[in-house]
């Protein structure tokens, strides 16, 4: 059964903004599933419908096969929920806030205890366990917030922006975690982000996301096949004189600059073996060559026609949705 | 069995403020000493209709405190709502009617305390329980009520507001009218007639005008009346809160 299936969803807010415009995802048991896209393109409006926090003007979405709008009650047993505002409450201590959790899906006693111990050790709070929240740094605080989210033992977990807001070492850290995580609880997640090198990283799978719309779906490898851009760079000695030409059939792109030639082509590691011989036989010494495969950066690019950076600087000064 | 939960996630809040737990303890208590030196003499004003003041003033404290306190327990609402914390319960697989029944639960709680407190002390200082132990019970009664009502209604504004500087705004504005609209400082005889109209429909003088009569055991069909008014004003509140919660929702 899929962890998420989510088919052409619109959701509009107050006759205004329209944060979803037919968002169509499924998310198989089990992976990581990356809705990438910058701020205000849908990303959490899309989570907070699958959470049972919003409710859709159209459209289907269920969780492990529960129509997340028809049976809420239901479904809200299903998913964990990683807020981007945390939910964390900073006046109880780590484990209480555990504990809670549990007793609010009818886990009380010893079980919850240990499910609270296990948690506590899995995100490594064990030693801060029973200090208070509002003690907790950053990066401890969105710990506790995937523990609790994990309690009741759900099949997937939705993690909104989880490193937004996190110092580079706390982030790296928590993605060490959700690799970890995955082979230790076998859930599902959904994890939302902009930050382009965190969904290529931890996903297996990844929706871009641009003006509420899914914009291109796949592994970051296919969507990066997809756009054909390795770039094969040759460095020639300084001084060289010579201006070798590139002579091969499906190159698409040439580019100089100075002593570096940048030449586009669909498979880099094809292309390079032909490239050397043919500049060989002009006469062209050539210092270094380097492939490139394309980022996510470029797959973005190449589908909503601008990058995450500049959709950001647009959407500045509105909030997420 | 899910209020019981929070209703236990908020009594640890209070306890880990010990600042507001005294101050919450001792606030009522000073009102009580101050107004019952302040204006104790009024008792002398002819047609006051109590010879002591300390036996009027202590069920009107009562009240007040109750007021006081239930009215701002929508506040905690706010800051769950900034904190994220709404959306953890909301996204649980618990009644939503449980979210609201625990803060009325805590307000109640609270009230419940600072009235056990206030009858020790006005106790002390010469108010005599006249009405006896059903008397005492029937004042419970009317607190139960009145704070349930209020921090429903609370509960309700934060909900549909959001924002902490309304909610102040509203509180501040709503509850120093209501205590002086009422019987609780200044006997209803020697109100000019139309406040005397007024405190006909004021919650807070259904309460002062029950936990009196419990205080004095001077229970009449008058203060049974009061009691059913302060029932519907809690179902009332309660369905508003009910509304509030379902707006909230809908418009996230």
């Amino acid at each position: 059964m899929q962890a998420v299936n989510v088919q052409n969803l619109h959701k509009t807010f107050r006759g205004q903004v329209k944060a979803l415009q037919g968002v169509s995802f499924s998310i198989e048991d089990g992976e990581i599933f990356g809705l990438l896209g910058p701020n205000g393109a849908g990303k959490t409006t899309a989570v907070r419908v699958l959470a049972t926090l919003t409710i859709p003007d159209s459209g289907r979405a269920e969780v492990a096969g529960v129509d997340v709008v028809a049976q809420p009650a239901l479904a809200r047993t299903k998913f964990g929920l990683v807020a981007q505002a945390s939910g964390v409450d900073k006046e109880l201590t780590g484990r209480e806030n555990l504990l809670l959790q549990a007793e609010l899906h009818g886990i009380t006693g010893a079980r919850a205890r240990e499910r609270a111990d296990y948690l506590l050790e899995l995100v490594s709070l064990t030693d801060a366990s029973n200090r208070l929240a509002r003690q907790y740094s950053g990066g401890m605080r969105r710990r506790l917030d995937i523990a609790v989210g994990l309690v009741h033992e759900p099949k997937i977990i939705f993690l909104d922006e989880p490193t937004t807001g996190l110092d580079p070492e706390s982030r790296a850290a928590l993605w060490d975690d959700m690799a970890q995580l995955r082979e230790a609880a076998g859930v599902a997640i959904l994890l939302t982000t902009h930050y382009l090198e965190e969904a290529d990283r931890l996903s297996d799978r990844v929706a871009i996301v641009d003006h509420g719309k899914v914009v291109a779906e796949g592994t970051p490898d296919e969507l990066k096949q997809q756009i054909e851009g390795d770039t094969v760079t040759i460095e020639l000695p300084e001084g060289e004189r010579a201006e070798p030409q590139v002579r091969l059939p499906a190159v698409r792109e040439v580019r100089r600059d100075g002593r570096f030639i940048h030449v586009t082509v669909p498979n880099g590691a094809e292309a390079v073996p032909p490239l050397l011989r043919d500049l060989d036989a002009q006469g062209a010494r050539v210092r270094s060559v380097s492939v490139a495969r394309p980022t996510l950066d470029d797959v973005y690019l190449f589908h909503t026609g601008h990058t995450i950076a500049s959709a950001e600087e647009a959407a500045r000064g509105g909030q997420t949705y | 069995m899910d209020a019981v939960y929070l209703l236990g996630r908020l009594l640890k809040h209070s306890w880990r403020e010990p600042i507001w737990l005294a101050i919450e303890i001792i606030q009522p208590m000073v009102w009580i000493v101050l107004y019952g030196q302040l204006f104790e003499k009024v008792t002398l004003i002819p047609g006051f209709g109590a010879a002591s003041y300390i036996q009027f003033l202590t069920p009107g404290v009562i009240v007040m405190t109750a007021l006081f306190g239930s009215a701002w327990a929508g506040m905690t609402f706010i800051e769950d709502y900034r904190e994220g914390v709404m959306d953890r319960l909301l996204s649980a697989p618990i009644r939503r009617q449980s979210i609201v029944l625990a803060k009325a639960l805590h307000a109640a709680a609270a009230v419940a305390v600072q009235t056990v407190i206030l009858m020790f002390v006005g106790a002390l200082l010469g108010a005599r329980y006249v009405g006896g132990i059903p008397g005492i019970l029937f004042i419970f009664l009317a607190m139960v009520l009145v704070s349930g009502a209020f921090s429903a209604a609370s509960n309700g504004l934060a909900l549909l507001t959001r924002t902490e500087d309304t909610l102040i705004a509203v509180v501040s504005f709503v509850t120093l009218p209501l205590t002086f609209l009422s019987a609780s400082l200044m006997s209803s005889t020697l109100m000019p007639a139309w406040m005397q109209e007024a405190a006909r429909f004021n919650p807070i003088n259904w309460a002062v005008e029950a936990s009196r009569a419990g205080l004095n055991g001077t229970i009449t069909g008058a203060s049974w009346l009061a009691i059913g008014y302060l029932a519907i004003f809690l179902v009332v509140g309660d369905l508003f809160a009910g509304y509030a919660l379902r707006r909230f929702q809908a418009r996230s």
